[in-house]
């Protein structure tokens, strides 16, 4: 197997990510896709790491997991939060702070 | 003995017939993995986007096992798959209402997006075409999940405490932003 077609396909995944995080307005939509790109950015550890048979990508991939796992927990809760204090998820709206 | 059969085995899993299987059952993925997250950040309903992220995620569960990462390709469907889809599917149910079924993103938005999301693919398929070429990931060393364990718990030490300490501290984090009063 080839080392960059797992790249590629990482490199495509991240693309549609970046595409899905700067397109949509919907909130959990936004978590969906950095959730696409965390999960691109695990395949080129897991592809590095069985390239260089070493472990240390696969750790690092798991620390990836973790880490995704708290970024979805907080971010569910502020879109819920946000949800409850001006009924809608509607991240264009969201410029409270803007002076 | 048993080492030199596993050895054996080893060579099998390099030699042809292994090898077109492999990058058939890759080609089969990668198609699908790609189709279902372009639906995923183009469909107007919320709930099936959160399927087509099932999908993509089984996907590279099953991209994790193809690299012989056995542990987190099951740790990937135990977290992912498990816990973070359904998370995201109480988001989904707890926000119902504010969007409908429509996202109403403008043409051009969805356009610059596109272009951004083109260069950046561009730029990075470009980098890696012109420094991997054509490099082969040698299936002589696989990771077993004993060598994981061993790699965690002697030279990641300080970092897999920091990340059970970070959970905790998005759990609580969590409670605290998502708590009615």
């Amino acid at each position: 197997m080839l080392l960059n077609q797992f790249l590629l396909l990482a490199a495509v995944l991240f693309a549609i990510g970046v595409y899905g995080v700067l397109a949509r307005r919907n909130g959990v939509l936004l978590l969906m896709s950095i959730e696409l790109i965390l999960n691109a950015v695990n395949i080129n550890l897991v592809a590095f790491g069985a390239f260089r048979a070493t472990v240390g990508g696969e750790v690092f991939a798991l620390f990836v997991i973790a880490v995704a796992a708290a970024e979805v927990g907080v971010g569910l809760a502020m879109v819920l939060l946000l949800y409850r204090s001006s009924r809608t998820i509607d991240l264009t709206t969201v410029d409270r702070l803007r002076g | 003995m048993t080492a030199l059969a596993a050895l054996e085995g080893m060579d099998r899993l390099s030699s042809g017939d292994a090898l077109v299987a492999q990058n058939v059952a890759f080609a089969i993925m990668a198609v699908t993995m790609v189709a279902s997250a372009l639906r995923m950040v183009t469909t107007r309903n919320v709930v099936h986007a959160a399927l087509y992220l099932v999908i993509v995620l089984a996907g590279v569960a099953g991209i994790f096992i193809l690299l012989g990462a056995e542990f987190l390709g099951v740790t990937q469907i135990m977290v992912y798959i498990g816990a973070i889809v359904v998370l995201f599917l109480f988001g989904i149910m707890l926000t119902k209402g504010s969007f409908g079924d429509d996202d109403g993103v403008t043409g051009e938005r969805r356009l610059m997006a596109g272009l951004v999301g083109l260069l950046v693919f561009g730029v990075m398929a470009a980098a890696l075409v012109e420094s991997f070429a054509d490099a082969e990931i040698s299936r002589s060393a696989p990771s077993t999940t004993a060598d994981l364990a061993d790699s965690i718990f002697s030279t990641y030490i300080v970092p897999f405490e920091a990340v059970s300490v970070l959970l905790l501290a998005a759990l609580i984090g969590a409670i605290v932003v998502a708590r009615k009063d």
